[in-house]
């Protein structure tokens, strides 16, 4: 219980200021946009090959946006010099993970939600049919991205190259949840029931089981210093 | 030590080539070039080997603090990522001629190619961090995240490429295999573990020194 509140206080810490400054939401929102126009110059004005390519795009913006996303998770406490303030909260560690990883999970699905937004509108493709596995997959995705993201972002985050750092290392990491989210996605484009991507939808329950706990177990190490 | 070591490698190796060359038959229909099989197999074996103690010794850290640990983590890392390296060449030299392609992502390349850029990600962060014991700490982390992803590659890529699950899990081993040829891989990677063996010792022991030099 004690536990909830201390990662609840960082959740709302976190969605408080990111509401009142709105700083990263803005830029990923544009950045979002401005990913549709590379995607749209790549592709050509081609229906055919843009219908072929969408899971991938799909997630491919996903991922671009979440790495820039995620990349910020301990900026605040790095920019304010709060690194020692958040370090000091009494208790598990644990619970700052927990929230942190909340926070942006909460983060990426808004952002995530924008872009199918921007996909349906500028592609014209009509996403609505496809909607309840779309989001199963977008969460079973994103939590999974999210998990080892938070993570890495609190082992980057006092590390030079950082921005540089961040990507490589989660990148490599994240290619179960990319496969399985891309080919998810397809299926249930296509039309598809979820029974069939059921294998998909199971390694990424487990991949996030599994980078959830690793987080939980091995956040501490990164914090102290 | 570390000298015997390396001598007993370097003698296991030499019989190695003699069990490639010497005693495996030639293969009927690739002919020559499928002795790089003895090189090949056997460094992708030693190189999962080398990823497991990274793990083992990851977690050790964590749990002692031992700066023993950490540097058998490190050391083991890179010579994982130089035979994950010999692995990908050779396959590459033994693809070129049999399949007609240096690369293509079959499910067991693409495996060990995200093997390969994980861990030279894991000795990237090791690179980035001047301070010693915050180095350790963090790669000791990224070790087990990265050895726990393993198996979650090797299933996404094998569903990947091939789109069902396969009918068991257990892929046509050597069993199939003439025993010459076994007993020759054998050999090969028992040299191959020795040459680990003697790269890891010999690293474990530099790192050692240069922690000693710069305290």
């Amino acid at each position: 219980m004690i536990f909830a509140r201390r990662a609840w206080s960082v959740v709302w810490k976190d969605l408080l200021v990111e509401r009142r400054s709105k700083e990263t939401l803005n830029a990923l929102a544009f950045f979002s946009l401005l990913l549709l126009f590379v995607f749209q110059f790549a592709l050509g004005p081609d229906r055919e090959r843009l219908a072929a390519a969408l899971p991938g795009l799909l997630w491919l913006g996903f991922v671009l946006a979440g790495l820039l996303g995620l990349g910020r998770t301990f900026v605040l406490e790095r920019e304010n010099d709060c690194w020692e303030g958040l370090i000091l909260a009494p208790g598990d560690k644990s619970a700052i993970y927990v929230g942190k990883l909340a926070a942006n999970v909460t983060l990426m699905l808004v952002v995530e939600g924008l872009i199918l937004l921007l996909f349906a509108v500028f592609f014209n493709v009509d996403l609505a049919p496809a909607l309840t596995g779309l989001a199963l997959v977008m969460i079973l995705g994103t939590v999974g991205l999210a998990a080892v993201g938070t993570l890495f972002a609190a082992m980057t985050a006092q590390v030079r190259a950082r921005e540089l750092l961040f990507p490589v290392l989660l990148l490599p990491v994240q290619v179960p949840v990319l496969l399985g989210t891309v080919k998810a996605t397809e299926a249930v484009l296509l039309g598809e029931p979820l029974g069939a991507v059921g294998h998909w939808l199971g390694l990424l329950a487990a991949a996030d089981v599994i980078y959830i706990v690793t987080g939980l177990l091995t956040f501490d190490f990164l914090l102290e210093s | 030590m570390t000298r015997v070591l390396g001598w007993l490698a370097a003698l296991a190796l030499l019989a190695g080539l003699g069990m490639a060359f010497a005693v495996a038959p030639r293969e009927a229909t690739q002919g020559t070039v499928q002795r790089i099989m003895y090189v090949h197999v056997p460094s992708v074996w030693v190189a999962y080997c080398a990823f497991v103690v990274v793990f083992v010794a990851s977690i050790a850290y964590l749990a002692t603090r031992a700066e023993a640990a950490d540097r058998l983590a490190h050391a083991s890392a890179e010579v994982g990522v130089l035979f994950t390296g010999l692995t990908i060449a050779t396959g590459s030299i033994w693809g070129k001629p049999t399949w007609g392609t240096w690369w293509t992502w079959d499910a067991r390349l693409t495996s060990v190619a995200v093997l390969f850029v994980m861990y030279v990600g894991y000795l990237l962060l090791r690179g980035m961090i001047d301070e010693g014991e915050r180095a350790a700490r963090y790669a000791a982390v990224l070790g087990v995240v990265a050895a726990l992803n393993i198996p979650l590659v090797h299933f996404s890529v094998l569903w990947w490429r091939t789109l069902h699950q396969p009918p068991s899990l257990m892929k046509p081993g050597p069993s199939s295999m003439p025993p010459v040829i076994v007993r020759a891989l054998l050999v090969n990677f028992a040299a191959f573990a020795l040459l680990y063996l003697y790269f890891v010792a010999k690293r474990v022991r530099l790192l050692r020194l240069e922690g000693e030099a710069g305290a």
